[in-house]
């Protein structure tokens, strides 16, 4: 378990990162926290001719905070996100999303914008992102672009990003009013890639009726699979929700294979009842956010 | 220095080191050393047809590569099978580098020498091997179905079959009024120490030494290993150990392919060498254990007292068998637990399977015999309607009793006798302790906010402190230090802290003045191992005769040197002193000194001793005929068959009534190990051997494919527990001695793991209502019982289908 050679560029400046990322094409890859990759690369799993490492660069650090939204810099670690105080009451989805990741080691090196780039199908943060209508900020030598969440991730392990970009920021929009947020997962322990987990976000009117909701469920697919339940659940009163037809749906929406940790049937139950929790959480929190607000 | 160590929480003397990462282990010696890197098979089964090394010669920092071909016609003798037995029929062991079959993956093919482990990676990755696949055995039931062969010659797999009888089980079980019959499966699992294997040698070709370092449970066994494999006498091999990170059973296995391909390449290139493992060739190259499938019948009367029990264990112990068959054995016998069984037959068949070899991992067989009894338990009251701990109870053997010989052979065969303990004692104090009684309270108010709760128990007996022996010796130095060695090793259970506290007794010296040396054949060349949770009982016990030794030694030269007689005399306080009178002493450093008549006063404090200062009898020779020079003993402990522990684990648990998922609600354990030297050690090796309980309950696996293929080589995908996945513990001790060692102590180290498997199914069970016959268990297997049960019955707790043999 030890890497094949590398060369190792540290660059000081984003100008750097993108003028090696240029020049390497498809030798380069980023290092960030280095918590998936480090072990990709010491079983040899992926073995990239040069390696350009973020943590000396001068900058791409910031959690920016506006009316509008949380705005993450690439060398952000998770943890910096989740004990930032500005963070939750601007988004509290990410807090609720970060409770889950890992353990405090790696947040405290890991970072989220890493992760989203990363696109593991049972990550927290890529789905937070899409669910919240966010999107990701690329830059290369010559230019840059935004993707939104919900298109960035392509497949497992493959996030639309080019060998020359560098992912510098995730921005995740505030909610608007009466908007409430869950995320629940089980994990086999404590801490790790979950069997099944959900995200979820609902709005309520002035009479504390549904206007909308949206689940994302992560680990039971490639990518996170996002379900509408508008339509399932449009108008029902806070206090007595009834979702069965949107449990139904979500059970409908996805199909997750067998694997060594648990069945796909299995999964889809789970992902069933965590759904069912995760809109009753929201909801709830929605009325909550409505007496603070 | 009145007050006695043995039998107090002394905090362990190693830890502040340990804690402080400057533990010093395998990997942290050599730092000069080339590095090994073995290429592994990468199929369960298949024959080499060539191996190419030609890209492999470019790497820069290459050293050399080994196949099987080039080594010396000793090291190229199979590895030796450990533990002969009568029954098995075909004992095969692997070469230390393939030959021209490999049969599990994993299985070492060449060997690789760097100057350190990346290049020697890099090496790995460029050399060829050319495999021709063949169909894999995968699993004890592919190999009994016997449609294919793990070894040419081997027809059915069956490496080797055992029966053992009391009685005649099938007559006292077709008369009984009640018969169970059923199967039961457990899956892999290993040890998974934090430390992997490792191995360094250096040649001394000034001296023709050979010094060889490993993280072993058996350095004087590996010592002895490696001098035949190299063709040394004894005495120019040393094996020392350094500090191991842990082993659990795993490194009583050698010697490996890699500790004697180290020590050769040592001595070929002049230079030292090490091989390092990591955690991927762990997986897939160390040992596995655990895997069983039980066919169980059981008789018994409506009191739920079992008159006949038929037991056959399918036992895989994967591609080859170093080891024996010392798994099956002790499942076959501890299976018993703490009943009174009259009728008993059991067999085993051993059977070869592609997969990694299956070897003792802390418990060694006992949780599976353990989970079969206990399962069979909680059948037989469930058939009867009867509470569990009821059903245990009239089975139990009662402490007058003991001694019980079942009239089987154990382990190290001798005779299977149970020395002593206090069943009924122990189960009252266990629902007590969980408070069993008041459980369905519980259970009602947790169903009441929509919990799912169950309790479960399980007893085990364990037979610890197996020979043949261990040896002690002891010296006290001149300036007061007191030197103690065994020539067993220590993978981090306290010994250092346990054996000075025995030391410290019996000559009155500080304990801070003790010093243990564990594991290093330069300090002691004669020991078996550390296994079977019998260092403290044997090596303990036999330090306990040596120190008695220095003690008799220095109370007869204080005598003489004081004119008082040996009984008025005792060591208390660093002094040999009169009783009653403390003021006459002699420090017993001065008495270390005057053990050793001098000619030479290298240094003031040595004065005394040197011939002209001492007023000895003209009349008799400085050292007597019955004498020695030095104030230290050596002894030994053989015990004539093991000392016996036991003890009781219950468990609540509280299940998702939603998502199945299974939360440790309580964990209680009472245990008896006899005499505790040190409470504190003994509960932490409780503790430690629970966490590893819940681990083969919950999480571990070895999740093989039908390739043979280990699909969750990592710690990301192999679950063990981490600390939030443990419970707390709740520990209760019961001490009865043991009566066949002078300590009156039995083994404390496997304890803790034994009956998790078994007290957690039963938990889930109850919890469920629905059987749990295989283990481990998670949240997915769970919630489909609890589908399959809905499916069956809508009354939950209600007996199921039995499954026929």
């Amino acid at each position: 378990m030890k890497p094949p050679p590398f060369a190792y560029h540290a660059p000081r400046t984003v100008d750097g990162v993108l003028a090696a990322l240029a020049e390497l094409g498809d030798e380069g890859k980023v290092l960030a926290g280095g918590q998936s990759l480090v072990p990709m690369l010491n079983m040899r799993l992926a073995q990239p001719e040069a390696l350009v490492d973020l943590s000396r660069v001068d900058g791409l650090d910031a959690i920016e905070v506006t009316d509008t939204h949380v705005r993450v810099e690439a060398r952000v670690t998770h943890e910096r996100l989740r004990r930032d105080p500005r963070v939750t009451p601007a988004v509290p989805l990410l807090r609720q999303a970060l409770d889950w990741v890992a353990h405090p080691v790696i947040r405290n090196r890991g970072t989220s914008v890493g992760s989203i780039v990363h696109a593991d199908p049972a990550a927290e943060l890529p789905a937070v992102l899409g669910l919240l209508g966010g999107h990701m900020e690329l830059r290369r030598v010559d230019g840059s672009r935004e993707v939104a969440g919900r298109d960035y991730l392509l497949s497992p392990l493959d996030s639309d990003t080019a060998p020359e970009e560098l992912a510098v920021a995730a921005v995740f929009p505030r909610p608007s009013a009466h908007t409430g947020s869950s995320f629940l997962e089980l994990a086999r322990r404590h801490g790790d890639y979950a069997l099944a987990g959900v995200g979820a976000v609902v709005r309520l009117d002035e009479d504390r009726r549904l206007v909308s909701a949206e689940v994302a469920c992560i680990g039971v697919g490639g990518v996170p699979v996002y379900v509408g339940l508008t339509e399932a659940l449009r108008g029902q009163p806070h206090d007595a929700l009834d979702l069965a037809d949107a449990v139904g749906l979500v059970r409908a929406a996805i199909d997750p294979s067998d694997d060594i940790h648990a069945t796909g049937a299995y999964r889809t139950h789970l992902t069933g009842v965590l759904a069912e929790r995760a809109l009753t959480q929201a909801t709830a929190h929605a009325t909550h956010e409505e007496i603070a607000a | 220095m009145t007050t006695k160590l043995f039998g107090t929480p002394v905090a362990r003397s190693e830890d502040p080191r340990l804690l402080r990462g400057e533990g010093r282990y395998l990997d942290d010696l050599g730092h000069d050393a080339y590095h090994v890197g073995i290429v592994r098979s990468p199929h369960a089964h298949a024959r080499i047809l060539g191996i190419d090394v030609t890209a492999a010669l470019e790497v820069p920092g290459l050293i050399a590569i080994h196949t099987f071909d080039d080594l010396p016609e000793r090291l190229r003798e199979p590895l030796p099978l450990l533990i002969p037995h009568p029954s098995i029929r075909d004992g095969r062991t692997q070469y230390v580098l393939a030959r021209d079959e490999v049969n599990y993956l994993g299985e070492a093919v060449a060997m690789v020498i760097a100057e350190d482990r990346y290049a020697a990676e890099d090496a790995l990755e460029l050399i060829d091997v050319d495999y021709e696949p063949l169909p894999p055995v995968v699993g004890p039931e592919a190999a009994r179905a016997a449609e294919r062969t793990v070894h040419a010659g081997i027809d059915d797999n069956v490496g080797a079959r055992y029966e053992q009888t009391i009685g005649d089980a099938a007559a006292a079980i077709a008369d009984a009024p009640n018969v169970l019959e059923f199967r039961l499966d457990i899956e892999r699992s290993a040890s998974m120490p934090m430390e992997g294997r490792g191995t360094l040698a250096r040649w001394d070709a000034d001296e023709s030494m050979l010094r060889v370092h490993s993280s072993t449970q058996a350095p004087t066994s590996v010592r002895a290993a490696v001098a035949a494999y190299l063709e040394l006498p004894l005495q120019q091999v040393e094996c020392v150990t350094p500090d191991i990170g842990g082993g659990f059973g795993v490194k009583i296995v050698h010697p490996w392919p890699e500790e004697i391909l180290v020590p050769w390449a040592a001595r070929e290139l002049g230079h030292p060498v090490k091989f390092v493992e990591d955690r991927r060739e762990h997986f897939i190259s160390a040992t596995h254990e655990r895997a069983q499938v039980q066919f169980l019948k059981v008789g018994f009367d409506d009191d739920g007292r079992i008159l006949g029990l038929d037991v056959e264990l399918l036992h895989d112990h994967g591609a080859y068998m170093p080891y024996g068959v010392i798994v099956p054995i002790i499942t076959s016998t501890q299976l018993l637990g703490p009943y009174r069984i009259e009728q008993y037959r059991v067999v085993f068949d051993s059977v070869y399977t592609n997969t990694v070899p299956v070897t003792p991992y802390r418990g060694a067989g006992r949780p599976q015999g353990c989970f079969a009894m206990e399962r069979t338990m909680d059948r037989i009251a469930r058939h009867l309607g009867k509470d569990r701990t009821d059903v245990r109870r009239v089975n139990m053997l009662e402490p007058e009793e003991l001694p019980y010989d079942y009239g089987l052979i154990f382990q190290d065969g001798r005779p299977y006798r149970y020395d002593s303990g206090d069943f009924p004692a122990s189960l009252a104090k266990l629902k007590e302790l969980v408070d069993w009684d008041g459980f369905e309270a519980r259970r009602e108010a947790a169903a009441a906010e929509g919990r799912l709760l169950g309790i479960g128990m399980a007893a085990y007996v364990e037979g610890t402190g197996v020979g043949p022996y261990e040896g002690g010796h002891v010296l006290v130095e001149p300036n007061g230090t007191v030197q103690v060695a065994t020539g067993l090793s220590t993978q981090g259970q306290g010994h250092e802290t346990a054996f000075a506290q025995i030391v410290a007794d019996e000559l009155g010296v500080p304990f801070a003045s003790v010093r243990v040396v564990t594991g290093d054949t330069r300090r002691f060349r004669y020991a078996v191992g550390t296994f079977a949770s019998r260092a403290a009982v044997m090596s303990g016990n036999a330090i306990h005769l040596a120190a008695v030794k220095v003690k008799d030694k220095a109370l007869k030269i204080a005598s003489e040197a004081l004119e008082v007689d040996v009984e008025d005399l005792e060591l208390a306080e660093g002094q040999v002193r009169v009783k009653g009178s403390p003021e006459t002493a002699i420090d017993l450093n001065v008495v270390a000194t005057m053990s050793n008549p001098l000619r030479y006063a290298f240094d003031e404090s040595a004065r005394i001793a040197t011939q002209f200062a001492t007023p000895a009898s003209l009349d008799r020779p400085p050292v007597g005929d019955d004498d020695e020079p030095g104030l230290e003993g050596t002894d030994y402990y053989s015990p004539v068959s093991s000392t016996f522990a036991n003890g009781m684990h219950a468990v609540e648990v509280a299940i998702d009534p939603q998502t199945s998922d299974v939360t440790i609600e309580r964990y209680a354990v009472v245990h008896d190990c006899g005499t505790l030297i040190n409470p504190r050690i003994v509960e932490g090796q409780v503790l430690g051997g629970v966490a590893q309980g819940v681990g083969g309950a919950l999480y571990e696996r070895m999740a093989y494919d039908a390739n043979g293929q280990l699909n969750n080589a990592s710690f990301m995908d192999f679950l063990i527990p981490y600390s939030t996945e443990v419970p707390h513990v709740d520990i209760d001790h019961l001490e009865t001695p043991s009566p066949l060692n002078p300590l009156g102590i039995k083994g404390a180290g496997e304890a803790g793991v034994i009956p998790g498997s078994a007290a957690i199914a039963s938990a889930i069970e109850d919890a469920i209502g629905a059987r749990v016959d295989a283990m481990p268990i998670g949240p997915a297997q769970v919630h489909a019982l609890r589908c399959a049960s809905d499916e069956r019955s809508a009354i939950p707790g209600r007996d199921r289908v039995e499954v026929p043999r």
